[in-house]
């Protein structure tokens, strides 16, 4: 699994390395302009070197009083990261169960669980906005926090992941020595499936952070805003002041920018093994 | 310390090694064994019954009412919402839009994912680093890339249009016109999406045997032949994967389109709706400033039967692709 079976020629490099920088350039021009004063966006030819503003354009964007940043940002930390801990947990638990554990059913419980993979739920917000309204939800985190507490993606990624890093023979063992099921899930299944827990934890933190539709469907309080509910009314001001604005996208996008430099190797592993056995 | 020691030589015990415990201990494990596996896997089916089942169904059912937020009574009207959607031509412009934006955001997306795969599927040095650089697109949040590329794509002051300047292309006023939104949003939702096409096509490239390539190279096949005779046709499983998640994703688009618009149009995207999307149609209905929740579940509806549509042709034309190739 080495690389592929020819060597990479000089032409290859030059054409990733374009394909780098065309990713990239659209974050690094976004932290450019969160440097620069407001008439950067003006300039011709555009500035493409950080400037020296950023204390600047800071003060003004946590000061900017239809955008809520920081409360945004407090509200995203908390919404993702509640998410992410009952993700990690709960899909562990159902993916040991499946991969495991013998149960009636379970190969039809499965499938059902892959066929919700590919149910587009997001068309179901009117009834789910109706469900906020009766519940008292409406404007509140947990709207966007609950629906989001398991998901069929991790239970599936977990339950691959445990078939094969778990050995039979220690379940055995441990159940030999007494342990209940939950025990077994504690402390023989759970660390094995530290890796794998990784890599779903950090999946799921980008895309809750990430969440738009729902959050705009749900949240209405503009001072009770998640991240990006924060930076949709940034931009969509009658006054444009565009370094102000891409301060707020990159303060935003850092957090995301930070967990891949760390784990981008394990978050690209989980990428591609998933997608060899889905 | 005696009687555990009698309980663990006590000839009624099978040989299935227990430890001592109570008496009740066996039967407690066989319920603990027998029951519990469904107390694991319960979270999850209890909470998309009712966070996702139940809405979806309840769509269909709110679609055949008149329902709107503020009405007290919300009357039966059967498919009266749904004529009314086939006559709407606001309607059938998001309709259009939604097709047209994800025809030029799927097909460079994963014929571009195909080839950057083909480039990763070598023996590289700093390959992290490569793969790191193709992914890290789809790592940022989807408004942050709308609002920065609207700014990219803006009349006067984009970088697009000062790139184009040199090559003579006037500028472009890109959310003035249909084919421009859709330029525009679509290359947002390329650059996203390409990187990670790609590492899930270089996974299930590397999974090709290597013999299957020597071979053909013994043969005297070059190597674009065998990227079109072997490669393409064995990834046929994983491409029809990237096909149907492509096409669930860029038939729903909401966040780019609506980004790209700014101001009081931006639900309608653009003040002659030339971005406007289904999904952004329904919003349009459901909430603000219309609240008519049943006119908008039928759009949800639509949107749905198009998405099964659309799959089901894709996969169709892929598996002829692949035949009479």
């Amino acid at each position: 699994m080495n690389g592929g079976l020819w060597k990479g020629t000089r032409l290859t490099y030059v054409a990733l390395l374009l394909a780098g920088v065309m990713s990239v350039f659209p974050i690094y021009w976004m932290f450019v302009v969160a440097t620069r004063s407001s008439d950067a966006m003006g300039q011709v030819p555009p500035p493409v070197t950080p400037g020296g503003n950023l204390p600047g354009n800071l003060d003004r964007l946590f000061a900017n009083t239809d955008a809520h940043f920081l409360t945004g940002m407090l509200n995203s930390a908390i919404v993702a990261g509640s998410v992410t801990v009952s993700v990690v947990f709960f899909s562990s638990l159902a993916g040991f169960a499946f991969a495991k554990l013998r149960f009636r059913g379970s190969n039809a419980l499965l499938l059902v669980i892959i066929a919700t993979m590919m149910v587009p739920t997001q068309l179901g917000v009117i009834p789910l906005y109706m469900l906020m309204t009766d519940l008292g939800w409406n404007d509140q985190l947990q709207a966007v926090i609950v629906p989001g507490l398991v998901t069929g993606f991790g239970v599936f990624m977990m339950r691959q992941y445990a078939s094969q890093a778990v050995s039979d023979e220690l379940i055995e063992a441990a159940r030999v020595d007494g342990c209940g099921t939950f025990r077994i899930f504690r402390s023989v299944v759970a660390p094995a499936l530290r890796p794998a827990a990784a890599v779903l934890g950090l999946l799921t933190f980008m895309t809750t952070w990430n969440d738009f539709l729902w959050p705009y469907a749900v949240l209405n309080d503009p001072e009770n805003p998640t991240v990006q509910l924060s930076l949709r009314a940034l931009s969509n001001g009658y006054y444009q002041d565009m370094s102000q604005v891409f301060t707020g996208t990159a303060i935003a996008t850092l957090p995301l920018l930070v967990v891949f430099v760390i784990f981008g190797r394990q978050i690209i592993g989980g990428i591609m093994e998933g997608a060899v056995k889905a | 310390m005696a009687t555990s020691l009698d309980t663990r030589t006590e000839p009624g015990t099978p040989v299935t090694h227990r430890r001592p415990g109570s008496p009740g201990r066996p039967r407690l494990s066989r319920i603990d064994m027998k029951y519990s596996p469904y107390l694991y896997v319960a979270p999850f089916f209890v909470l998309f019954a009712v966070f996702g089942v139940y809405p979806l169904v309840y769509t269909l059912w709110v679609s055949l009412h008149e329902w709107d937020l503020l009405a007290q009574e919300h009357p039966f009207v059967g498919l009266a919402n749904y004529s009314a959607l086939l006559s709407d031509s606001d309607f059938w412009n998001s309709v259009y839009n939604t097709l047209g934006i994800f025809v030029l955001s799927t097909v460079p997306q994963l014929l571009l994912a195909l080839w950057l795969a083909n480039m990763l599927n070598r023996q590289l040095r700093a390959r992290t680093f490569f793969r790191m650089g193709v992914l890290i697109p789809n790592i940022t949040s989807t408004a942050a890339v709308a609002i920065v590329f609207g700014q990219l794509f803006s009349r006067d002051f984009g970088l697009i249009n000062w790139v184009l300047g040199f090559a003579g292309v006037g500028p472009i006023d890109w959310n003035a016109s249909k084919l421009g939104s859709w330029i525009a949003i679509s290359t947002m939702v390329d650059w996203r999406w390409t990187g990670y096409n790609a590492l899930i096509f270089l996974a299930a490239m590397q999974a090709i045997p290597r013999d299957l390539y020597e071979s053909a190279a013994i043969d005297g096949a070059r190597p674009s032949r065998q990227f079109w005779s072997i490669t393409v046709p064995l990834l046929r499983p994983t491409i029809v994967f990237c096909v149907i998640i492509s096409t669930i994703g860029g038939l729903q688009l909401f966040t780019e389109p609506l980004l790209f618009n700014s101001g009081t149009n931006a639900i309608r995207g653009g003040p002659l709706r030339e971005s406007q999307t289904m999904t952004m149609y329904m919003f349009e209905n459901a909430f603000a400033p219309n609240y008519n929740f049943g006119y908008g579940a039928a759009v949800a509806w639509m949107l749905f039967a198009l998405i099964v549509v659309v799959a089901i042709v894709n996969v169709l034309i892929i598996r002829r692709a692949a035949r009479s190739s």
